[in-house]
């Protein structure tokens, strides 16, 4: 299996339980000023959140979500927040682009992913696949926002 | 009691051992769509490949009995219903009959003040024409309250019903919970004042004997798919008085008598005047076949079976100390339930890896939502073809449920 770092299916497992059950950015900034938010949902799922992200100088300094998310949205959205946050836009873009490639089975740059490559099996529940990538889409079109706000 | 494995070889879906995860496919989704048999399957294709034409428009022999084969839909629905072939509107499903009641009948007539009751546990089709109605007359929606199992009582009725009340409309099985709303007694108290009673029965008319001249209802809905026909056609049933009031909800070709320059047009008479364009043939005559399958097969036989299906489950369900159950003393084939500590659309993508079809969410009833307290949940409902061993498989998956991330890694 192609991974940056070293794990096992259960490690996989494990990661997605524990970003589900004890999520490290999930809730709303205390204070707003600074945050862009995008909302997000799904017709086909229960998944309802917003995306919030602060940058300055072109840098991610802050990434949150909150709402209502499946096992799928909610950890994959965690582990992106996760995953941005220190990131220069133009990198951050560029790891968002190879999950998405990741989840839609094309090739991919599996080295910048860490923890995100637990997602690598969702294209066998094809129903799931919008979970595991809306909050990756929403924080996608947040940096163009800013991107272009600049 | 009818064998479910004779009636599997009647439906290819299941002759064709279709696979799901390469698993046998366990369809537990007939609350949502059935499974068609061969009888309906060929009476769609002879339309297309013997006998098109179009009906009504023109002089020759392929018309002509396209016209009889219409007309004999009619009456066989008539004897399904217990009503008059012209009290049968086909429409495209219950969202189209609920709508055409809703604009035809409810804008029409209602006015500012006026009550529509509706109950909470109510589908969106039968919610949201009402909105409708209420924006555009002024009318108010009440809901009249459940009790503590979800169930709708004449007790409840009569504490909400109000001489301003004029429509009264709600599902005689709710689609979620699964109760056999008391439609005879409803309808009797709705006419009391004055109001008229509008049936959903989308989820209710797939399994059970209906006699609308019994329950006294004015409208009743339901589409042909969940009853083993055709997508895209479906019957509106109105008592035909009531049908003449009704305004037309479409119109068009093959709907009038007469129309000139100046504006005069003439209608024809029901329940043409609401089928204006021309119509979902295919899905009429696969509709017949479907009707008289189930009437060969007998509907109480059909509502015998399920309820043992629906027994059996609870029973399985909760023997597995997994599974809250929320319905588990309604009548209709319908489960809804949620997988202990496992998020219901995580259950339902492990009920998929395990070649099992349920539906998750909120079954487009999401004013229910608030009455269970949850914010989604696991749905199995059975049908005729439904087998013990097929609720054995969704049994033993909920029992290993809080393994649902196998769905992504086995």
């Amino acid at each position: 299996m192609p991974t940056s770092i070293e794990l096992t299916p259960e490690m996989m497992r494990e990661i997605i339980m524990d970003h589900y059950a004890s999520p490290r950015h999930k809730g709303k900034p205390s204070d707003l000023k600074g945050y862009l938010s995008i909302h997000t949902d799904s017709v086909n799922c229960i998944d309802d959140f917003e995306v919030y992200l602060k940058a300055e100088k072109g840098l991610v300094t802050d990434a949150k979500w909150d709402g209502i998310a499946c096992t799928i949205s909610s950890a994959s959205t965690d582990i992106l927040c996760d995953r941005v946050i220190g990131e220069k836009f133009a990198d951050a873009q560029y790891i968002i682009a190879q999950y998405l490639k990741m989840i839609n089975e094309k090739p991919y740059d599996a080295s910048v992913l860490d923890e995100a490559i637990v997602f690598l099996n969702t294209g066998k529940q094809a129903a799931r696949i919008h979970c595991a990538t809306m909050g990756w889409t929403a924080m996608q079109e947040l940096l163009e926002k800013e991107e272009k706000a600049k | 009691m009818i064998d479910p494995f004779k009636i599997r070889e009647d439906f290819p879906m299941y002759r064709n051992h279709v696979m799901m995860q390469k698993k046998p496919l366990v369809w537990l989704d007939n609350a949502s769509t059935t499974f068609k048999p061969d009888c309906v399957l060929k009476a769609v294709g002879d339309y297309y490949t013997l006998e098109t034409s179009n009906s009504h428009r023109g002089d020759y022999d392929l018309c002509y009995n396209i016209d009889q084969k219409i007309l004999e839909t009619r009456q066989d629905i008539g004897k399904f219903l217990n009503c008059d072939p012209t009290e049968v509107v086909f429409t495209s499903g219950t969202t189209a009959s609920l709508n055409l009641v809703a604009f035809g009948y409810g804008v029409k007539f209602l006015k500012k003040d006026d009550e529509i009751l509706l109950t909470q546990a109510e589908h969106a089709s039968n919610v949201l024409p009402w909105y409708k109605v209420s924006e555009m007359t002024g009318a108010k929606i009440k809901f009249i309250p459940l009790d503590k199992d979800g169930r709708l009582t004449v007790e409840n009725l009569r504490k909400t019903i109000t001489k301003k009340t004029k429509v009264v409309a709600v599902a005689q099985i709710t689609n979620v919970l699964g109760y056999i709303a008391p439609c005879k007694e409803l309808a009797k108290v709705t006419h009391e004042f004055g109001a008229i009673f509008v049936v959903d029965g989308a989820q209710s008319v797939p399994h059970m004997k209906i006699d609308v001249k019994d329950l006294g209802c004015d409208f009743l809905a339901f589409s042909g798919h969940k009853l083993c026909g055709p997508t895209g056609i479906g019957v509106l049933y109105g008592k035909f008085a009531l049908l003449e009031e009704t305004d037309p909800f479409m119109t068009g070709g093959g709907m009038n008598a007469k129309f000139d320059m100046c504006g005069d047009v003439a209608y024809l008479e029901p329940p043409l005047r609401f089928e204006a364009g021309t119509q979902n043939i295919e899905g009429i005559l696969g509709l017949d076949a479907a009707v008289k399958y189930l009437m060969a097969i007998g509907l109480d036989n059909i509502n015998d079976y399920e309820e043992m299906l629906k027994k059996y489950a609870v029973e399985q369900l909760e023997k597995t100390g997994n599974a809250i159950i929320y319905n588990a003393k309604s009548e209709a084939g319908i489960v809804t339930f949620n997988v202990k500590d496992v998020f219901a659309q995580d259950a339902a993508t492990y009920l998929n890896s395990r070649g099992i079809a349920c539906r998750s969410g909120q079954h487009c009833a999401k004013i229910l939502i608030s009455y269970l307290g949850v914010l989604a949940t696991v749905r199995a409902s059975f049908y005729f073809y439904t087998t013990k061993e097929d609720i054995d498989a969704l049994a033993d998956a909920v029992k290993h449920g809080k393994e649902f991330l196998d769905a992504y890694f086995n």
